[in-house]
C-alpha cells in the first residue's frame, strides 16, 4: 500500500514536472518578446532580456592609474597583491578576495578597473518603443551622447485600422451569406441541392493560391487592387466553404419539431431563419466568427497580394513583416510591433476560447 | 410542403423547367452582382470623399453586411410576392444561390481558369476577344498556339532544381518532420494535462500560439535565433545557451553550412504554433473514452505506458488521423513563416514561396498557376476522402 501510494506521487510529480517544463518551453518565446518590447533600446542590444532577472555582473569600484602606481606594462605589475602580465590583465584577473582587475583602453594609456561581483537586475523599463512604432510621426529623441536623432515613425495605430477595416467586413459577410445557404441546405429541398453540397465539401482543402492570379487579373479589370472591398470579397470568398460547411452541420442538427410547429403556425423561411435559426446557432456563428476573425487578422499572403505596396492601407503583418525586411536588427521595433499585432487577437482568443475550441472541434479542414 | 411540390416537379412542361432554372440561375447571380455594385460604388464614394478609415470601417459594417441582409430580405420578398408554385421553386436559390455563385467565382472557376494559364507561357493565355472565334476560328486558334507551351511548365515544376529543393523541403522536413512533431507534442500535453494539477492553465498557454499571426511567431523565433558577433554578449536565447556550453553563435536559419538541416528551425517554429491545435482535439477525444474501459486495463494490471498505447490510441485513432491529415495539407501551404524568416534563401524555399515568386515577383502566370495546380492535386487524395465520409452521412 505504501509503495504503491509513493509511486502515485512519483508519476504525479513526473506529470506535472513534464507539463510544466512544456508550457515553460511554449511560454518563453513569448515572455521574452513581451519583456523586450518594454526594455529601452540600447538595452535590448547589448543585454539579453532575461537581464531583467537578478544576476551577478562586474562593476567597478575603484579606477588604478598604472603610471602613478609607477608600473611597467611590458613585464609582470603586480597591484593589490597579485602579480599578472599586460596580457592576463587585459583578459581579467581574479583575486582570492573574488575581485577582479581588468585593464581598460591600451598599453600605454590605459586604466586598471577593480571591479566587484554584484548583484544586480537591468530594469530600465520604457513605452519609448510601443510609441515609435504606434505613431505616424517621425520620432525624436536624444542620444545618451547628446545628439538628437529622428526617426520616421512606423504608424502602427494606422495599420491597426486597417486590419479592422479588413477584419470585421471579412469575418461579418461571410457568415451571413453561408447562414442562408447552411439554412437552405438542411432545411429546403430543391434539384441539384446534393451536387452543390458536394461542392462545398470538394472546395474545403482546395488550396487558395490556385485562385489568386484568375482573382487577381479580374480586380485589374475592375480597377479594384488595393483596396479594402477587394480582400472583404476574397476572404468571404476563401472563407465560405467552411462557413457553410459548420454551419450546416450545425443548423442541420437543430430539432426538426420545433421548425415543423412554426411552419404550421404559417411562418415563412425567412421567419424561420431569421427568428429561429438565427438565435439559435449564436454558438456555431460565435465559432466561427472567432475563426474567421484570427484567420483574415493574422493573414498575410492574402493582403500581400490584394493590398499590395500602398503604405496606407497595409494590415499590421504586413507593416510587421516590413520592418523584419528593412530594419531586422531594430529589435526594440520589432518587439513593440509584433506584440502590438498580437494583442486584439489574444484578447478575443482568451476571452472566446470556448467558441473557438468549438469550432476546431466541429471538423475544420480550410484550404 | 414536399409532398405539393414532388407532384408540382413531375408536371412540369420542358418549356417551364428551362424557365425555372433560368430564373433561378438569375437569382443566384443577381443577388451577388447587385451586392457588389453597392458594395462598389460606395467604396468609390467612400474613397473619393477621402474619408477617414474609421468612417470607411464602420460604413463598410452597416453598409455592407446591412446592404447584403437587405438584398436577401428584399429578393426573398419579391420571390414570396409570387404563386407558391413559383415560390417554393425559386426560395431555395435566394437563400443558397448567392453562396454558391461566390464559390463559383472565388474558388471553383478559378481552379478551372489556373489549370487552363497554367499551359501557357510567361503571361498565360494572350487576351483575344472571343468575337474573333466566330469571324476568324482559325486566326483565334493561332493565336492561342502562339503562346501554347502544353506540359511544358509541368515538366520544369519537376525538374528545376529550385523546385526539386522546394519538394524535398515540403516533403521530408515539412510533411516528414513537422506534422509528426506536431502530433506528437499535443498527444503529449493533451494526455499530461489530463491528469496534472493545472489542466486548464497549461493547456490555455499551449494552445495561445493559435492567435499569433505567422509574420508575429517569425519575429519572436527571429529574436530567439538572433546573433550578435563573437565576444559580445548574445542577445538570442539559443545563441546564448550555445556560447554558454562552448560552441559558435550562428545565424541559425541561416546558417547555410549546415543546409538543409537549417530548415529544422523554422519547423520548430510551426510546432511550436500548430501543437495547440492537435492538442485541443486530442485532449476532447481524450475525454471521450469511457472512465471504465481504462479503470478496467488498470485494475488488469496494465501500466501506465501499456493504457497509452493499448487503450488511448486505438481509441482516438480517428482524431490522430484528422489531426495529422489537417497539419499535413496546412504545411503543404506553408508560406509566412519562411517568406518572413529567410525569404526563402538558404535552401529553405517550399512549394507557395516558389509560386509567390515566380507569380507575383518574376511575373511568370504560366510557371506560377502549374505550381498552384500541383498544390491542388496534392490534396485531391484528402478532398475525396472528405468526399467520400460525406457520402456515407445518411442526411443526404
Amino acid at each position: 500500500m505504501k509503495s504503491s501510494r509513493a509511486q502515485r506521487i512519483r508519476g504525479l510529480l513526473l506529470v506535472n514536472g513534464v507539463l510544466l517544463l512544456l508550457v515553460l518551453i511554449w511560454l518563453i518565446p513569448v515572455v521574452g518578446l513581451l519583456v523586450s518590447s518594454f526594455r529601452d533600446r540600447f538595452d535590448i542590444q547589448t543585454t539579453p532580456w532575461w537581464a531583467i532577472l537578478p544576476h551577478r555582473k562586474w562593476e567597478v569600484v575603484e579606477k588604478i592609474d598604472p603610471r602613478a602606481q609607477g608600473l611597467d606594462a611590458s613585464g609582470p605589475m603586480t597591484i593589490n597583491g597579485i602579480t599578472a602580465t599586460f596580457e592576463e590583465l587585459r583578459a581579467g584577473v581574479t583575486t582570492p578576495e573574488g575581485q577582479r582587475l581588468q585593464w581598460i583602453g591600451n598599453r600605454r594609456i590605459g586604466t586598471i578597473e577593480v571591479q566587484d561581483k554584484v548583484w544586480t537586475v537591468s530594469w530600465k523599463f520604457t513605452l519609448d518603443n510601443y510609441k515609435q512604432v504606434l505613431q505616424g510621426k517621425s520620432f525624436v529623441y536624444t542620444r545618451e551622447d547628446g545628439t538628437v536623432v529622428t526617426i520616421p515613425g512606423d504608424n502602427f495605430y494606422g495599420a491597426l485600422l486597417n486590419s479592422i477595416a479588413v477584419a470585421l467586413p471579412s469575418t461579418l459577410i461571410p457568415i451571413l451569406i453561408a447562414a442562408f445557404a447552411a439554412y437552405g441546405f438542411a432545411w429546403m429541398n430543391f434539384p441539384g441541392r446534393r451536387l452543390m453540397f458536394i461542392l462545398v465539401v470538394a472546395l474545403l482543402v482546395v488550396p487558395l493560391q490556385i485562385a489568386l492570379v484568375p482573382i487577381l487579373r479580374d480586380y485589374a479589370k475592375l480597377n479594384l487592387n488595393g483596396t479594402f472591398l477587394a480582400i472583404w470579397l476574397a476572404h468571404t470568398g476563401f472563407g465560405l466553404p467552411l462557413a457553410t460547411y459548420l454551419l450546416f452541420n450545425y443548423i442541420s442538427t437543430l430539432p426538426r419539431e420545433t421548425l415543423e410547429s412554426a411552419f404550421i403556425d404559417g411562418a415563412s423561411h425567412f421567419t424561420v431563419f431569421t427568428r429561429l435559426i438565427l438565435p439559435l446557432s449564436v454558438p456555431a456563428l460565435a465559432s466561427f466568427a472567432i475563426f474567421q476573425f484570427l484567420w483574415v487578422w493574422n493573414d498575410y499572403l492574402v493582403a500581400l497580394i490584394f493590398l499590395g505596396g500602398d503604405r496606407n492601407f497595409q494590415v499590421v503583418t504586413m507593416r510587421l513583416a516590413a520592418i523584419v525586411g528593412d530594419r531586422g536588427q531594430d529589435w526594440h521595433l520589432l518587439t513593440a510591433g509584433a506584440f502590438v499585432t498580437m494583442v486584439l487577437p489574444l484578447i478575443v482568443f482568451f476571452s472566446l476560447q470556448r467558441y473557438f475550441v468549438r469550432g476546431l472541434l466541429a471538423g475544420s479542414i480550410k484550404g | 410542403m414536399q409532398y405539393l411540390e414532388r407532384r408540382a416537379s413531375m408536371e412540369l412542361s420542358p418549356i417551364a423547367r428551362l424557365v425555372t432554372n433560368l430564373l433561378r440561375i438569375a437569382l443566384a447571380a443577381l443577388i451577388p452582382l447587385i451586392a457588389f455594385y453597392i458594395l462598389y460604388q460606395g467604396f468609390l464614394f467612400l474613397r473619393a470623399g477621402n474619408a477617414s478609415k474609421g468612417v470607411i470601417t464602420l460604413i463598410a459594417i452597416v453598409w455592407g453586411v446591412g446592404g447584403v441582409a437587405i438584398l436577401y430580405w428584399v429578393f426573398n420578398w419579391l420571390v414570396e410576392l409570387l404563386p407558391l408554385y413559383w415560390t417554393t421553386r425559386l426560395q431555395p436559390f435566394v437563400f443558397v444561390g448567392p453562396a454558391m455563385a461566390i464559390l463559383a467565382w472565388y474558388l471553383f472557376l478559378p481552379s478551372l481558369r489556373t489549370l487552363w494559364i497554367s499551359l501557357y507561357g510567361k503571361d498565360g493565355p494572350p487576351g483575344i476577344p472571343l468575337s474573333l472565334l466566330f469571324s476568324s476560328p482559325n486566326e483565334f486558334i493561332a493565336l492561342l498556339r502562339a503562346q501554347f507551351v502544353g506540359l511544358g511548365n509541368y515538366i520544369a515544376v519537376f525538374t528545376d532544381r529550385l523546385m526539386r529543393e522546394a519538394f524535398r523541403n515540403n516533403i521530408f522536413f515539412w510533411i516528414g518532420v513537422a506534422t509528426p512533431l506536431t502530433v506528437i507534442f499535443g498527444l503529449l500535453v493533451a494526455v499530461l494535462a489530463d491528469r496534472s494539477k493545472f489542466e486548464n492553465f497549461a493547456k490555455a498557454m499551449v494552445f495561445m500560439p493559435m492567435a499569433i499571426s505567422f509574420v508575429g511567431a517569425g519575429v519572436i523565433w527571429n529574436f530567439i535565433y538572433e546573433v550578435k558577433p563573437v565576444g559580445s554578449p548574445q542577445i538570442g536565447l539559443l545563441n546564448a545557451i550555445v556560447v554558454g556550453l562552448g560552441g559558435q553563435p550562428q545565424a541559425w536559419p541561416a546558417y547555410t553550412a549546415i543546409s538543409p538541416w537549417n530548415n529544422l528551425f523554422l519547423v520548430i517554429i510551426v510546432v511550436w504554433l500548430q501543437t495547440g491545435y492537435a492538442m485541443v482535439l486530442f485532449s476532447a477525444a481524450l475525454k471521450g473514452i469511457p472512465e471504465e474501459i481504462i479503470e478496467a486495463a488498470r485494475v488488469d494490471g496494465a501500466n501506465e505506458m501499456e493504457v497509452f498505447f493499448r487503450i488511448m490510441v486505438p481509441s482516438i485513432r480517428g482524431t490522430i488521423i484528422t489531426v495529422t491529415t489537417t497539419v499535413i495539407i496546412f504545411t503543404l501551404k506553408i508560406f509566412d513563416v519562411v517568406w518572413v524568416m529567410t525569404g526563402g534563401q538558404f535552401g529553405t524555399d517550399v512549394i507557395a514561396t516558389q509560386f509567390y515568386r515566380q507569380s507575383f515577383i518574376a511575373r511568370n502566370s504560366g510557371y506560377g498557376s502549374a505550381i498552384a495546380i500541383v498544390l491542388l492535386i496534392a490534396v485531391i487524395p484528402v478532398m475525396v476522402y472528405n468526399l467520400r465520409r460525406f457520402g456515407e452521412q445518411e442526411a443526404f
